[in-house]
């Protein structure tokens, strides 16, 4: 397939891993940000390709998984409303919440899409002006203008029963928090291409500046991914710290500056709480205070629902390239997909669920651990 | 630095979810919650012999003639897509369940739930699409039931159709055959069915649409029987995709599977929509393909026979049973590495059949 089987070429592949091999001569850790990337890395093996002193540890970058148990206790209270439609994206719906998930709920009669655009919540909520649609907006910034069209459009067609349910996250500050936290381990960071094609990487030149870290954004596809490894090996090596674009097919420095304008005049910078890491200030979108009618928390009163999260796995462990997955003695055992302990099993992109589809130990107890 | 990150130790996150006190559309997926409830629900309600095999068809002894019974309903949604509608796949699902235990397909039923104002040419349309399939392959629809539901109370019409035939005697497929060293071969592209459904209800466009690749497959069958009478094990990879299919074999049998990445065929068309999309098509539904597993001095001959079948031109051998990860489908990527192919776990794409 045109632009990407050249991306998924074994012999330029290997030949990259080799180089890789030659000019390690230290031990060196390093994180890919986005749960892309990590499913690429699994589902390709290619942390088997790389010399043993490459460690890849996986990072925060599953929207799903980083999604605060508020918010998706928030979501089912609302979808159980009888005059509500909630729109989602379908990873959200295996998402636990404190008590059930959107599954559950839909189950029970609520009225629950599954949407693969969002502004497929402003087609149902012409479709349905007797009803009030809310669209459960979460992601990282590349979904961001995107999940801000349905209050934009609505505003200016004058939907009154449209809203959204905000639960938005940026790499920056949860990268800059991984940096600052005493328990770091890593020296090099694979940023998320997807998140800068919109954002551009102007902004992780502060962090590459405080922190004294080489940052290489990259793409998803293995030799993306391989000759990222090998940018930041090299910067390593010889001691540089700076920011480079691996993924220049579609990253720019500035970014998609029509998409920015979008979100700037809808969302605003707030403090976020992440799933597993806690409070990072500044990390976040809400609604601005222009978009505010829009605000499924102001129409509906959510502000009495919060979660605190039980202690139970080791996902913010995993969350912050501390862990492994395969280091928790729930995996595959008593966590599994179909019955997630944490987060990061529940999402595709998630780093427990990479490695229970792809990199589950095929040891003796094999048989019992698959479904039979 | 952020509270959290002070004391991470103490972070955690959610608890388990492991009632299960409703019916979610996963147990309709062909994955692990179908698997789950048939273990749970059915088996312990109905044991008997004949249904523990849990093939797609069970096989039963009238005086002397070994009967195969199979039962199938259809709930796709549209009803009409490219390749077909709910007529001709009612019939070519239950054939080809009929077809995988080396059965030749003899007689159908039909029953029909309608939901009441549904329009009358739709139905002519179905019932005229669902006896050409028939009529194509051989079988006739001996006896048939019609119900009405209330409006709101049924999504248009669904389908339900049983199908009967003929064992040759002698003839043992069954997915708890397979043996190390066997082959695995795969009867054409994957993924076909599910992306044409899929981009039909989202309304996705490509060049020219994708075609669901629904076909009874007994014919093959036959062919197939006659070149390689060694055959283990057949299966129709429908809901739940390739994977399932070949991870039930594997658990079956109590054999490991491994498969080629590079030699699973996906056309061009579903592997850019499954990209899109975020889907894997080793989990996209087939309804006219099939996985053979044979012993390995009987793989050349029944791949050549299999590719000169029209519906089975661009076979493949994409892999070999071994003992060494027993239950466990692995898959050797085209970097030379190694990983799991799991089963299907929720629901990646509900009504697709």
């Amino acid at each position: 397939m045109k632009y990407l089987d050249e991306y998924r070429d074994a012999r330029v592949a290997l030949a990259l891993a080799k180089e890789v091999a030659e000019c390690t001569t230290k031990p060196w850790v390093l994180m890919e940000i986005c749960g892309g990337q990590t499913h690429t890395i699994m589902r390709y093996g290619l942390d088997e390709l790389l010399p043993k002193q490459i460690e890849l540890v996986h990072g925060p970058g599953c929207p799903v998984c980083v999604t605060p148990l508020e918010t998706v206790d928030k979501a089912i209270a609302l979808a159980l409303r009888p005059e509500v439609i909630l729109v989602s994206y379908g990873d959200m719906l295996r998402v636990p919440g404190s008590h059930s998930d959107l599954f559950r709920a839909k189950a029970q009669g609520a009225d629950i899409r599954i949407a693969y655009s969002p502004m497929e919540a402003v087609k149902i909520a012409r479709a349905n002006p007797q009803r009030k649609v809310v669209f459960l907006a979460i992601g990282f910034e590349t979904t961001a203008p995107a999940n801000a069209m349905p209050a934009w459009q609505a505003k200016r067609e004058g939907l009154t029963n449209l809203s959204l349910l905000v639960s938005h996250v940026l790499v920056p500050p949860a990268i800059r928090a991984l940096l600052a936290s005493r328990e770091n381990r890593v020296q090099g960071f694979i940023a998320p291409g997807h998140v800068c094609t919109i954002m551009g990487y102007g902004e992780y030149e502060e962090l590459v500046r405080d922190f004294n870290i080489p940052i290489v954004v990259g793409g998803f596809e293995p030799v993306d991914l391989l000759e990222s490894v090998l940018m930041l090996v090299r910067q390593l090596e010889r001691t540089e710290a700076k920011i480079e674009n691996q993924y220049v097919r579609s990253v720019t420095y500035k970014g998609n500056q029509r998409a920015q304008e979008i979100m700037r005049e809808v969302f605003e910078i707030a403090d976020q709480k992440w799933r597993g890491l806690g409070m990072i200030p500044q990390s976040g979108l809400r609604l601005s205070p222009a978009y505010a009618d829009y605000d499924a928390n102001r129409i509906f009163d959510l502000q009495l629902i919060s979660a605190e999260e039980p202690v139970e796995c080791i996902s913010a462990l995993v969350l912050q390239g501390l862990k492994k997955p395969t280091d928790c003695s729930a995996f595959a055992m008593r966590c599994t997909p179909e019955n997630p302990l944490g987060a990061p099993m529940v999402s595709a992109e998630g780093a427990c669920a990479a490695y229970y589809h792809y990199r589950r130990h095929a040891g003796e107890n094999a048989l019992s651990k698959s479904a039979v | 630095m952020p509270e959290s990150l002070k004391s991470i130790t103490e972070l955690s996150c959610p608890a388990p979810l492991n009632t299960r006190d409703h019916i979610l559309l996963g147990h309709g997926s062909g994955g692990k919650l179908s698997a789950e409830l048939v273990r749970d629900i059915f088996l312990p309600a109905f044991c008997n012999p004949a249904l523990a095999r849990l093939d797609d068809q069970a096989i039963v002894n009238v005086n002397g003639s070994r009967i195969a019974l199979t039962t199938d309903s259809f709930v796709v949604k549209p009803l009409f897509f490219p390749g077909g509608d709910i007529g001709s796949l009612a019939v070519h699902g239950t054939i080809n369940d009929l077809a995988m235990g080396g059965a030749q397909p003899l007689f159908l039923t039909a029953a029909f739930i309608l939901e009441e104002g549904f329009p009358m040419e739709s139905l002519r349309r179905v019932v005229s699409s669902l006896r050409r399939a028939a009529e194509q392959a051989g079988v006739s629809v001996v006896t048939g039931d019609t119900k009405v539901v209330e409006k709101g109370k049924g999504d248009g019409l669904f389908i339900n159709t049983t199908g009967i035939g003929l064992v040759p005697p002698g003839l043992e497929l069954s997915a708890d055959r397979a043996q190390p060293g066997d082959k695995i071969l795969l009867s054409g592209t994957i993924g076909d069915h599910g992306i044409a459904i899929l981009a039909q209800r989202e309304g996705l466009e490509f060049e020219s649409a994708i075609e669901s690749d629904s076909a009874a497959l007994h014919n093959l069958v036959a062919e197939m029987l006659k070149a390689a009478p060694g055959i283990r094990c057949m299966r129709d990879p429908t809901r739940g995709g390739l994977s399932s299919t070949l991870n039930e074999i594997a658990a079956q049998s109590h054999v490991g599977i491994e498969l080629d990445e590079w030699s699973i065929a996906v056309r061009d068309d579903v592997k850019g929509a499954c990209e899109m999309l975020g889907l894997d098509p080793l989990y996209v539904a087939n309804e006219g393909k099939l996985v053979a597993i044979a012993p390995p001095e009987q793989a050349d001959a029944l791949l050549e026979t299999m590719r000169k079948h029209p519906l089975g031109k661009q076979s493949q051998v994409i892999g070999t049973v071994n003992e060494k990860n027993r239950g466990l489908v692995t898959m050797r990527t085209s970097l030379g590495t190694t990983r799991i192919v799991d089963m299907l776990s929720g629901d990646q794409l509900p009504r697709i059949c």
